[in-house]
C-alpha cells in the first residue's frame, strides 16, 4: 500500500478512530468492466490457488497473498499488469466499499491481509484511500478478527453498520422487505464482495450472494426454507444489484461442515481465491468446492443432508436472472502458483 | 404482535412514558369506578417525570452505546443439539440456531451452544394506556395499564403497526433498562392496576415477562399479555400461567393467510385459544379486517362457529379496522360496513359479546347485555364512558356478564 514508508500491515494498523468522515457518494455507477460473460459466452470463475500461501507457518504471507490476488484478476480480466485489472473495474472518484464477513469470528473471518492487498490495488488504480470503507455489519465483529475501526482523514474507512446505521425506508422485493445499510446506500458507489467460502446449517453454504445479509437490518427474517428465495430476492434490490461490481472469494481457510460459525474441526486451508463477477456461478462453483471436500471426509451431500442451497437455482431463474448456475454455462479457470 | 391500530403507535414518545390522550368521563362511571379512575388519572406522570424514572438506571437512547450484557439471560425454552447448534422451543417455529446466530425472532442468540435472550429488562416502547386500548373489554374497564415492550417479533405480519420495533434487532433501537422491580414500581406510581405487555410480541420476551409479573404480583400489580398466540404449549403454560388475562390476535381464519400475510401458522393459535380456556385464563380475540384478504363470509362465519364451538358464546371478539402500514400499503382502510357484516355474521353465530374496533364513536364499541340489549359499558373510542355492571351483573335484568369489572 503506497502510504509514505507506510507497509500494508502497518497502514491497516495504524487506523486510528477520529470523527467519522465518510463522505456521501451517492453517485450512480458506472459499470467500467463487463468481463462476467467471457470470449466463451460463458460466465467466468477465476480460482487462483497457492499451496504455499502460508509459508511453513499457519498464517498468510501477506506477499504471497497480494501475488494469488493478482494473478486471479489478471486472470479474469485478461489482463498483463496486476494494476490493470482494477482499472477497469472502478475509476478516480469512487467510493468503492468492501463488503466483508466477520460473523464466524478469528478462525473463519475475511481475511486481513487479502483486504490490505485489494485496497493497495484499488489505490494504484487512482482510488483514495479515504474513498475505500471497509465494512461489515457490526463494528466490534470486525475489530475482533483485526478490521481496525477507523474513520481518520486521507485513511481507509473501516466501520460497521451499527456506528452508520440503516435506512429508514424499507427496500422490497418478493419475500425480501429490509432497512439497507447506510454505508450501502449512502457512502459508497461501488461493492465489491469480499466473503468466505463457508458452509451454511441452513442455507447450505454461504459464499457470495448470501453475504448481503450482511448489509441489511432483519437477516434473521430471511432464514426460513433454507433462504430460498430471500437470497435471491436480497440481491435483487437496486442498492445490491447496480453497486456489485465484482466477488472476490476469499477461500484461504473455508468450511465444509458446522457453518457459518468457527469449529476448527472442520476447516480447511483451500489457500485460494475465488473471483467473478457473476455471484451465481460463483456460488455453484464454491458449493462444488464444498461438496468435494465433504465426499472426501466422508460426509453426505448437502441434498442428503437436508439442506441443499436451493437459492442458487432460484437466483439463476426466469425472476431473478442473477447469473447462471448451469455448469455448462460456466467457464472454470484454474490459476496457481 | 399489537392489532392494527392506528390511534396510537406504540413508538410515539418511545423510551418514556406518554401519558393517556383522553380524559375518563368520569361522571358517568360508578362510584368506586369513579374514584379508581380519578385516582389513575391523577397519578399519570407527565411524559417528562415518567421517562426521568425509567432512566433511573443506566440506559441509552443511543442504540449503539447499550450495554448488551446486563440485557442478556440465558433462554428458558430450547434444546440442546450436536455441534453447539440449538433448537429453540419456545414458538411452534422450532428454530434450530448455530452457534452465533440468532432465531427468526432476532432477539435470542446462541452463545457456544446455549441459547440467550437479549431482551431481557431492554424496554423500547413503555406507555401508560387505557386498558381499553390492548384492547380488553371486560377487564377492569376505565383502568390504565402500564404497558411496554422490547424489540422483536416471531411472526412478520405484512400490516404490522410496530414494525419499527417488531421486526429489529434490540440493538438497532433506543431501549432503556427496566428490571421486573423497575416496571412494578412505575405501574404503582402510575396508577396502573395491570402491566400489560405489548406492542411488539411478548412471545419473545417470555423470560421478562415472567419475572415482570412475578414483581408486579408482589407488588399487588395483575400482569396481561397482547400476543399473537404463537407459542408452544409449554412455554404457554410456564409464561402465560403468569398472566392474568390475555388477548389473542387471530390474524385470520386460514393457513394460507397466515402462511402469506403472517410468515406463521393458524393451528398453534387456535390450540393456544383452547389450552387458555382450559387454563381459565380471560381471553379476548381481536381479529383484523384486512380487505380483501381475510374478510369473506365464509371466514367470519367460519371463525365465529370455532369460537362458540371451542371456546364459547362468551369469549368477546374484536373486529378491528386494518390501516395501510409497513409491507401492506395497498390495500384501503377497512370499510365500516365489512366490520358490520363480520359483526352480523357472528351475531348470528351465537356470540354474546362482538365489538367493532378502531371506530371512535361506533355503538358496538359498547357492551350490551346479551339477554336485555341495553347497554351495560358504554365507550367511546378506547376510554370507557359509562360502566354499569354491578357484581359482575347487567344492573337491568341481572344477567351475569363475564369478566373482571372491578379490582
Amino acid at each position: 500500500m503506497n502510504h509514505s514508508g507506510t507497509s500494508r500491515r502497518d497502514f491497516l494498523k495504524k487506523c486510528v478512530t477520529g470523527a467519522a468522515v465518510l463522505r456521501a457518494a451517492g453517485k450512480m455507477p458506472l459499470l467500467a468492466a463487463t468481463e462476467q460473460v467471457g470470449a466463451t459466452g460463458k460466465s467466468r470463475v477465476v480460482i487462483a490457488r497457492d499451496a504455499m500461501l502460508r509459508g511453513n507457518g499457519t498464517a498468510v504471507d501477506s506477499g504471497r497473498v497480494l501475488s494469488l490476488l493478482d494473478r486471479a484478476m489478471q486472470s479474469f480480466f485478461n489482463a498483463d499488469h496486476p494494476t490493470e485489472p482494477w482499472k477497469k473495474l472502478v475509476r478516480p472518484g469512487d467510493t468503492v466499499g468492501l463488503k466483508i464477513n466477520t460473523l464466524g469470528g478469528r478462525g473463519l473471518s475475511t481475511n486481513v491481509q487479502l483486504v490490505e492487498a485489494i485496497c493497495e490495488r484499488l489505490q494504484e488504480a487512482g482510488i483514495k484511500a479515504q474513498d475505500i470503507i471497509i465494512w461489515d455489519r457490526d463494528t466490534d465483529e470486525m475489530d475482533r478478527v483485526g478490521f481496525h475501526t477507523s474513520t481518520a482523514d486521507n485513511h481507509v474507512q473501516c466501520i460497521g453498520t451499527d456506528r452508520v446505521g440503516y435506512e429508514d425506508d424499507l427496500a422490497t422485493y418478493g419475500k425480501v422487505g429490509s432497512r439497507l445499510s447506510k454505508i450501502l446506500t449512502q457512502r459508497t458507489n461501488v461493492m465489491i464482495n469480499v466473503p468466505i467460502l463457508k458452509d451454511h446449517d441452513g442455507a447450505g453454504v454461504t459464499i457470495a450472494m448470501k453475504n448481503m445479509y450482511g448489509v441489511i437490518h432483519n437477516p434473521n427474517r430471511c432464514h426460513p426454507n433454507g433462504c430460498d428465495p430471500y437470497v435471491a430476492d436480497l440481491n435483487m434490490l437496486p442498492a445490491i444489484k447496480t453497486k456489485m461490481r465484482l466477488t472476490i472469494c476469499d477461500a484461504t481457510t473455508a468450511c465444509y461442515e458446522g457453518g457459518p460459525g468457527f469449529k476448527p474441526q472442520y476447516a480447511w486451508q483451500e489457500n485460494a481465491v475465488i473471483v467473478s463477477q457473476d455471484p451465481v456461478a460463483l456460488d455453484y462453483t464454491g458449493w462444488q468446492i464444498i461438496e468435494r471436500k465433504r465426499a472426501e471426509k466422508k460426509l453426505k451431500t448437502l441434498e442428503a443432508a437436508g439442506r441443499p442451497p436451493r437459492y442458487i437455482s432460484t437466483a439463476a431463474d426466469a425472476q431473478h436472472r442473477l447469473g447462471t448456475n448451469d455448469p455448462r454455462r460456466i467457464e472454470v479457470v484454474e490459476v496457481s502458483a | 404482535m399489537n392489532a392494527n391500530l392506528p390511534a396510537a403507535s406504540a413508538t410515539e414518545g418511545r423510551s418514556s412514558v406518554l401519558q393517556h390522550g383522553h380524559t375518563l368521563l368520569a361522571s358517568a362511571l360508578d362510584r368506586r369506578s369513579f374514584l379508581k379512575c380519578a385516582l389513575a388519572s391523577g397519578a399519570v406522570l407527565s411524559a417528562c417525570d415518567l421517562a426521568r424514572s425509567l432512566v433511573a438506571i443506566p440506559s441509552s437512547a443511543d442504540p449503539q452505546k447499550q450495554d448488551d450484557s446486563q440485557f442478556t439471560v440465558e433462554a428458558k425454552f430450547f434444546q440442546k443439539l450436536e455441534n453447539k447448534k440449538i433448537k429453540c422451543k419456545l414458538c411452534p417455529r422450532e428454530c434450530t440456531v448455530g452457534d452465533k446466530e440468532r432465531g427468526y425472532c432476532g432477539v435470542r442468540e446462541n452463545h457456544g451452544g446455549t441459547y440467550y435472550s437479549l431482551v431481557h429488562s431492554r424496554v423500547c416502547a413503555a406507555h401508560v394506556d387505557p386498558i381499553e386500548k390492548k384492547p380488553l373489554f371486560h377487564y377492569l374497564p376505565g383502568t390504565l395499564a402500564f404497558s411496554l415492550a422490547t424489540a422483536g417479533c416471531n411472526v412478520n405480519c405484512k400490516f404490522c403497526q410496530n414494525w419499527d420495533i417488531s421486526q429489529v434487532r434490540p440493538e438497532q433501537v433506543p431501549a432503556q433498562y427496566a428490571p421486573p422491580s423497575l416496571v412494578a414500581d412505575l405501574a404503582k406510581r402510575n396508577g396502573c392496576p395491570t402491566i400489560a405487555y405489548t406492542y411488539s410480541e411478548p412471545v419473545v420476551f417470555s423470560e421478562y415477562l415472567m419475572d415482570a409479573a412475578d414483581a408486579g404480583h408482589q407488588a399487588g400489580i395483575r400482569s396481561v399479555v397482547v400476543s399473537n398466540g404463537y407459542i408452544q404449549e409449554e412455554a404457554l403454560k410456564t409464561a402465560y400461567g403468569k398472566m392474568d388475562a390475555v388477548k389473542i390476535d387471530l390474524k385470520a381464519f386460514s393457513e394460507s393467510y397466515y402462511k402469506d400475510v403472517v410468515a406463521g401458522e393458524l393451528k398453534p393459535v387456535l390450540d393456544t385459544l383452547v389450552t387458555l380456556r382450559k387454563m381459565g385464563k380471560w381471553t379476548e380475540i381481536v381479529y383484523l379486517v384486512v380487505p380483501t384478504l381475510n374478510d369473506s363470509d365464509a371466514e367470519f362465519r367460519g371463525l365465529a362457529h370455532w369460537v362458540k364451538t371451542n371456546l364459547g358464546s362468551d369469549v368477546p371478539l374484536h373486529f378491528t379496522q386494518f390501516h395501510p402500514e409497513y409491507l401492506l400499503k395497498n390495500l384501503p382502510i377497512t370499510p365500516v360496513p365489512t366490520l358490520e357484516r363480520a359483526k352480523a355474521i357472528a351475531d348470528a353465530e351465537g356470540l354474546h359479546y362482538v365489538y367493532i374496533g378502531n371506530v371512535p364513536g361506533h355503538p358496538a364499541e359498547n357492551t350490551y347485555c346479551p339477554k336485555c340489549r341495553r347497554i351495560v359499558v358504554e365507550r367511546v373510542g378506547m376510554m370507557a364512558k359509562q360502566m354499569l355492571i354491578r357484581k359482575g351483573s347487567c344492573p337491568f335484568c341481572g344477567q351475569q356478564i363475564p369478566g373482571l369489572w372491578h379490582a
